[in-house]
C-alpha cells in the first residue's frame, strides 16, 4: 500500500535524525537538506538510498539533484511509489 | 627571527588507549604497570589462532555523536579524541581563526596510521558482496583513506598550513611526529598538532598478523602476554587507539604564555635495506638512525636517562635494539631507565609512535619512567637497565628521553626529547 505524505515525512525525519542527528520535529517540508538539516551531498545519497529502501522507490541519481528541500523530497516519492 | 632552525616544545598531551579513554588515566595505568589486554570473546575471533587484543579501555563511538561517529573510521575516532584533548590541553579553546591565539595559516596537522581504515574496507565489501553496490556507503573513500585522520583533525582545528600523513607501518607516528616538528623547526608552522592513530582489531589483520608468526600466541594468559625481553616472549599483542601531541614553537608557546611539556629536540631516520617484515638483527639499521639523530640534534649522550623503547615483544627485535644502542652510545646506556610501555598497552602499529610520544613527554615532565610488565625472566642478551614492574623516578637537572619506533620496510624514526 502506497505512503500517504505525512508517513513520507515521518520516515525521511527517521531517516535524517539517524544519519545527520537533527531531531525529527525539525525535519519539516520547508526545510534544505544541505543548509537546513546538514545533509551534505555525500549524506544526501544515503538519505536517498535509505528513502528507495524505505518507500520502495527509485531515485535515479540525476533526479537527485532536483530534490533540495523536504518538500521536494516527499512529492517527488509519492508521485513516483511504486 | 632565525627561520631555519626554531626550537620545538610540547604543550598538549592526548590520548585514547587500552588503559583509559583520555591521557591522563593512560598515563595512571601505565605507571600502576596495568595491562591492557583481554581476551577476545566475541564470536568472530573463536576459530582465530590469536584471540586477544589491547582494546581500547572506551569505545569512541560511545562519546562522538552518531552523525559523526559513522562518517569517520574508528582509526579517526580515536584521533579526533586524543586530538581534541591535546587541543584544549594546549590551552586552545576554538578553531584556529575564531580567536587569537594562532593563525590558521600557520597550523597544521600531521597524524599518521600504519594500515588506515582497513575496518571500513572490509566492512563495506561485506555490504556490497550482500546488499549490492546501491548499499556501499558514500563515506567509504573519505573513512578509509589513510590521510583520513590527519584530514579530520586539520577540519576540526583548523590548519591550513598543511595536512600530512606519512606511512611507515609501526613507525608512522614517530614519523608523524618527526615531520611535524620539523615544520615547525624550518619555519612552515608555528602549531602541528600530531600523533598516530590505528583501530585494526579484526579478524581479518589479526589472521595476517599471526601467519607472519609476528604475534603472540599466549592466549591462556592475555595479559601476561606482551612480555618485552622476557625470555618466553613470542610475538607483539595487537593493540588500538591513539596519541597526539600539539607541538609548538617555543616562541609562540612562550608568547601566549603555554605550559611546556619538553622540549622535542628532533628526529634521527634510516631505513635497513635488509627485509620487508625482518629486523636487521645486528641493529645496524636502528644504529644509523640513532647517529643520524645524533648529528642532527644537539641531544648529550650524557643528559640521556630514558629510553622509551620500541620492544613489541618479539624475539629479534627487541635485542637488535638493544644492541644498536650499545653501538652508538656505549656506557652511556648504562644511566638510561629503559621502559617498554607495549607490555601494557600492546602494539598499536602506526599509533604507537603517538602514544609513547605522549608517555615520554609526560615522563619527562613527571620526571618517572613507567615500568615494563611480565619479564619474568630477563633475557640475558638484554645489556641495558630496564625498568621492571614499578615505575622509576629520574634525576633532576636537565635530562633528555629518546622514543623509538620501527616499522616493516625497514623504517627507522628515533624521536629526542628534552626537560626546559
Amino acid at each position: 500500500m502506497a505512503a500517504t505524505k505525512e508517513e513520507i515525512i515521518e520516515g525521511l525525519a527517521e531517516i535524517v535524525n539517524e544519519i545527520a542527528g537533527i531531531p525529527t520535529e525539525e525535519v519539516t517540508v520547508e526545510k534544505s537538506f544541505t543548509d537546513d538539516l546538514d545533509v551534505d551531498s555525500l549524506s544526501m545519497v544515503e538519505v536517498v538510498v535509505a528513502a528507495e529502501e524505505r518507500f520502495s522507490v527509485k531515485i535515479p541519481d540525476d533526479d537527485v539533484k532536483g530534490l533540495k528541500t523536504v518538500g521536494d523530497a516527499v512529492g517527488y516519492i509519492f508521485d513516483h511509489q511504486s | 627571527m632565525n627561520a631555519i632552525n626554531r626550537t620545538v616544545v610540547v604543550t598538549g598531551v592526548g590520548a585514547t588507549t587500552p588503559l583509559g579513554g583520555d591521557s591522563a588515566t593512560t598515563w595512571e595505568g601505565l605507571l600502576a604497570g596495568r595491562s591492557g589486554v583481554r581476551a577476545l570473546t566475541e564470536e568472530w575471533a573463536a576459530d582465530l589462532p590469536v584471540r586477544m587484543a589491547a582494546v581500547a579501555a572506551v569505545d569512541p563511538a560511545d562519546v562522538l555523536p552518531r552523525p559523526v561517529a559513522r562518517r569517520l573510521d574508528r582509526s579517526a575516532q580515536f584521533a579526533l579524541l586524543a586530538a581534541r584533548e591535546a587541543w584544549a590541553d594546549a590551552g586552545f579553546s576554538a578553531r584556529a581563526g575564531e580567536d587569537e591565539s594562532v593563525d590558521p595559516t600557520r597550523l597544521g596537522t600531521v597524524i599518521a596510521s600504519g594500515i588506515g581504515g582497513v575496518t571500513t574496507l572490509l566492512d563495506q565489501y561485506d555490504v556490497l558482496r550482500e546488499k549490492g553496490a546501491r548499499r556501499v556507503s558514500p563515506h567509504t573513500v573519505p573513512m578509509l583513506m589513510p590521510n583520513s585522520p590527519a584530514a579530520n583533525v586539520g577540519l576540526e582545528v583548523g590548519a591550513q598550513a598543511g595536512v600530512h600523513t606519512p606511512v611507515s607501518a609501526c613507525a608512522s607516528g614517530a614519523e608523524a611526529v618527526g615531520y611535524a616538528a620539523e615544520m615547525i623547526r624550518t619555519g612552515r608552522a608555528d602549531v602541528v598538532v600530531a600523533g598516530g592513530t590505528e583501530a585494526a582489531i579484526h579478524p581479518l589483520p589479526i589472521a595476517a598478523f599471526g601467519n607472519m608468526m609476528a604475534m603472540s600466541k599466549q592466549n591462556d594468559e592475555p595479559e601476561r602476554a606482551s612480555r618485552p625481553y622476557d625470555t618466553a616472549r613470542d610475538g607483539f599483542v595487537l593493540g588500538e587507539g591513539s596519541g597526539v601531541v600539539v607541538l609548538e614553537s617555543a616562541e609562540h608557546a612562550a608568547r601566549r604564555g603555554a605550559r611546556v611539556y619538553c622540549e622535542l629536540l628532533g628526529q634521527g631516520l634510516s631505513s635497513d635495506a635488509h627485509h620487508i617484515a625482518q629486523p636487521e638483527p645486528s641493529g645496524r639499521g636502528i644504529a644509523a638512525a640513532v647517529e643520524s639523530l645524533m648529528e642532527n640534534t644537539d641531544l648529550k649522550p650524557e643528559q640521556l636517562f630514558h629510553l622509551n623503547a620500541h620492544a613489541t615483544s618479539t624475539p629479534l627485535g627487541d635485542i637488535a635494539e638493544i644492541k644498536a644502542l650499545r653501538r652508538v652510545l656505549g656506557d652511556d646506556v648504562d644511566h638510561v631507565a629503559v621502559s617498554a610501555t607495549k607490555s601494557m598497552t600492546g602494539h598499536l602499529l602506526g599509533g604507537a609512535g603517538g602514544i609513547e610520544t605522549v608517555a615520554t613527554a609526560l615522563a619527562l615532565y613527571h620526571r618517572v619512567a613507567p615500568p615494563t610488565i611480565n619479564i619474568e625472566n630477563l633475557d640475558p642478551e638484554v645489556d641495558a637497565d630496564v625498568v621492571r614492574d614499578e615505575p622509576r623516578e629520574l634525576p633532576g637537572g636537565t635530562i633528555a628521553a629518546i622514543n623509538n619506533s620501527f616499522g616493516f620496510g625497514g623504517h627507522n624514526v628515533v624521536l629526542a626529547m628534552r626537560t626546559i
